[in-house]
């Protein structure tokens, strides 16, 4: 992995994506990603179709090694949804995950404001300023490991509590079974037949 | 459920597990030993101990799944189907115990005035679902499949019985529940459209008259029927609420679990570690809870299975030479993931901080640093949205774990509300610091908004508390600098709660109309820093970041 003392400047690469028409067809993606290319320290801005999509991938991937990208902003969907897949990207392009920033035009932008597309497009925008802003100072990180008990805990012991500690049991780990009543079963348990087997709930 | 009686010594039914008596110790006389002890004289095993107490057990475990389940609607207070006061009007549950060969009746279904068997049943549908009237605006999912399940159960017992099902729409979607239903209507059910308004008695027959308007033929229509049977809704089980706090789970409004995703990862809590399994997280059918349960324990074990979790680089850092050794940052912690011991410098233990930036908001000195969510990033982000026309703008901060997914969640219902607004994520709305807010506020903000999860809901523990402590104190602030606090706002939006997401927006943009030229020009000066107290940061903002 490149690691960043080897290089000495900032290098931006801004990734808006169209998702379809979720996002272009309530904004105007042309013209963020070529307002992205005029912000400080970006050095290049892509537009794609689907950025998730391998193609959307592989442009970035490709981006990285063509321009020298040390940081990457992908302009398209929330980063709770994403945020893993583009990490993974930008570390299979040789970039330490922390090093990629997302700019949410979606949830947060085309999917909130259709029929403003003026106002949608200047949202867009500062988004991606923002993401940009914020790329600047973003610093390689590496990630903690610690271990995980390996028990599990369930709560509740109806049907769905009861076959979640079995499968658990199944594979191998401890479980520990909370119910509060003095049997378990549930509302199952009070029922006489049920669908659609018509059989006994018990 | 009142349809028998039973001993104070009893197994809760007969399949119990663990099969073994157990004392009602509301009705139990034996803690007066004086007053009765028999069951504990006959007993030969000296099993029954009267001074039994719950005990705590503490276990260490790695994953947990949430499978509290239901609470059954209990549909007294709909005065108009007469439920308690006309004892032939029962709930869809009493119907279970009724018709159970191990129940009060052995099995033999009678109508609860004069044990005698009905032969015109009614089965009202959607009894505390799909009411919003009563606050109850959801499916119950279950309810049109249990009562053709009872139809059917019926015509097979006592094939002259006269059954008819009112209801609004029959939602029989699953995997041969079509078929299930056209055999409840060849077996002379008979379907009718429309709820019943009115439930009243013949008080010398008990017989039922329901009255209802048949929504298929526009007519008003009497029904006379022996018994009728009120098909109750489900909800999510009373105790989630507690549960929610300690495991830091959002709700819908409903009240069901929100999951992480409600497409991708729809077993998945928020909180890393946690999954869900039944109806807690929604109205489901035994089939559906058995197959999300499968789902969640999948998930658990691959955590279990790895054995080890990598923790998002987002941690806490203490800079050692700019540390004051004041310990504020360990007092504001809530994991205790912060020693300090007075007159020494700070130190994080990494593994215990989750990283929700109380401390980095809270450390005056710019010894903290929270790895990904720096001072330097965060206030970039701010002056970059608001460069260019910032007089346009409704300025905001969200946390990650419910503000900004309720603006995701209000994203996903495409409810819409003014694109004025620009919101940067945090991971806590702790992390916001007072630094932050007078950045905006001197970059020409109108309104600035500071939004996070509800109080007893926060995902670090309390660190909320920490972002109303300095919210009040900027209020004081910006009000003897003499610009209006109000232009600042806090609000408290849940991962679930997409209108309310929009509607602070909409109230936020409202606000920023209100907000003068003048009025943002003041604020700029009045809240510019002083530059004897702090020259290093100034120094530090004005230097260019670099690559290295």
């Amino acid at each position: 992995m490149a690691t960043l003392d080897t290089v000495d400047e900032l290098r931006i690469g801004v990734f808006v994506c169209d998702c379809g028409l979720n996002i272009a067809g309530a904004l105007d993606c042309g013209a963020v990603t070529e307002y992205a290319e005029t912000l400080p320290d970006v050095v290049c801005a892509v537009r794609n179709k689907y950025t998730c999509a391998d193609p959307g991938q592989n442009e970035i991937k490709d981006a990285v090694r063509e321009h020298k990208l040390n940081r990457v902003v992908v302009a398209s969907c929330t980063p709770r949804q994403h945020e893993p897949t583009f990490r993974q990207c930008v570390l299979d392009a040789g970039l330490n995950p922390y090093l990629m920033e997302m700019a949410n035009l979606r949830e947060h932008c085309s999917w909130v404001h259709p029929g403003d597309w003026e106002g949608a497009t200047a949202k867009a925008k500062d988004l991606v300023a923002s993401a940009v802003a914020r790329a600047r100072f973003l610093q390689e990180q590496e990630e903690l490991a610690v271990p995980v008990t390996r028990r599990a805990l369930v709560i509740g012991g109806g049907i769905a509590g009861i076959e979640a500690a079995l499968e658990l049991a199944d594979q191998g780990h401890e479980v520990t079974l909370v119910e509060k009543q003095a049997s378990i079963g549930g509302i199952m348990a009070q029922l006489d037949k049920t669908y659609p087997t018509m059989d006994c709930s018990i | 459920m009142g349809l028998s009686s039973r001993r104070a010594v009893y197994i809760p039914f007969p399949q119990a597990v663990p099969c073994s008596y157990i004392l009602n110790m509301d009705d139990c006389l034996g803690i007066n030993p004086i007053a009765c002890g028999k069951c504990a004289e006959v007993c030969e095993k000296d099993a029954i101990n009267y001074d039994d107490q719950g005990e705590v057990v503490t276990r260490d475990v790695g994953a947990i799944i949430v499978a509290t389940g239901l609470d059954v609607y209990d549909p007294t207070e709909m005065d108009e189907y007469g439920y308690t006061r006309f004892e032939n009007v029962i709930t869809s549950m009493e119907f279970e115990r009724l018709i159970c060969a191990g129940g009060p009746t052995d099995g033999h279904f009678v109508r609860p005035s004069d044990q005698e068997r009905p032969k015109r049943i009614g089965f009202i549908q959607c009894v505390g679902s799909r009411n919003p009237k009563i606050g109850r605006p959801y499916c119950s999912n279950i309810c049109c499949m249990n009562t053709i399940k009872d139809t059917l159960l019926l015509a097979d017992h006592y094939p002259d019985t006269q059954n008819s099902v009112f209801y609004q729409d029959i939602r029989a979607s699953g995997k041969s529940f079509e078929d299930m239903f056209q055999r409840s209507k060849e077996a002379g059910t008979r379907y009718i459209r429309g709820l019943p308004g009115d439930i009243d008695e013949d008080p010398k027959t008990r017989h039922l008259i329901v009255t209802v308007e048949n929504t298929t033929s526009g007519k008003l229509e009497r029904h006379e029927l022996d018994m009728v049977v009120l098909s109750v809704g489900v909800q999510p089980s009373a105790d989630r609420d507690k549960l929610a706090s300690m495991l830091t789970l959002s709700k819908t409004s409903d009240g069901f679990f929100m999951e992480s995703h409600p497409k991708l990862k729809p077993v998945d809590a928020p909180t890393r570690g946690v999954y869900f399994a039944g109806f807690c997280e929604s109205p489901k059918d035994i089939k559906d809870s058995v197959c999300q349960a499968g789902a969640a324990s999948s998930r658990a074990g691959a955590l279990l299975n790895a054995g080890e979790i990598k923790i998002e680089a987002i941690t806490s850092v203490i800079d050692g030479e700019a540390c004051s050794k004041c310990g504020l940052c360990a007092k504001v912690c809530p994991y205790g993931a912060i020693t300090w011991q007075k007159g020494e410098v700070a130190a994080v233990v990494e593994a215990a901080c989750a990283g929700c930036g109380a401390c980095g908001a809270t450390c005056t000195f710019g010894a903290i640093t929270m790895r990904h969510f720096t001072d330097d990033q965060l206030i970039a982000q701010v002056r970059a949205i608001l460069a260019e026309k910032p007089e346009d703008k409704v300025f905001g901060f969200a946390c990650n774990w419910c503000s900004y997914a309720g603006g995701d969640m209000a994203g996903i219902s495409r409810i819409q509300y003014p694109s004025t607004n620009r919101v940067i994520r945090t991971m806590c709305s702790a992390r916001v610091s007072e630094e932050m807010v007078l950045e905006a506020f001197r970059c020409g903000a109108p309104v600035v908004l500071v939004s996070g999860c509800h109080y007893a809901d926060c995902h670090y523990i309390d660190a909320n508390r920490q972002t109303v402590k300095r919210v009040q104190k900027l209020w004081n602030k910006l009000e003897k600098a003499g610009v209006r606090p109000e232009r600042l706002q806090l609000e408290w939006i849940s991962a679930a709660e997409g209108q309310k997401f929009a509607k602070v927006m909409r109230q936020m943009e409202e606000l920023r109309q209100t907000v003068t030229a003048d009025e943002i020009a003041h604020a700029r000066e009045a809240l510019k820093p002083k530059p004897k107290k702090k020259p290093k940061t100034k120094e530090k903002e004005e230097t260019a970041p670099t690559a290295s």
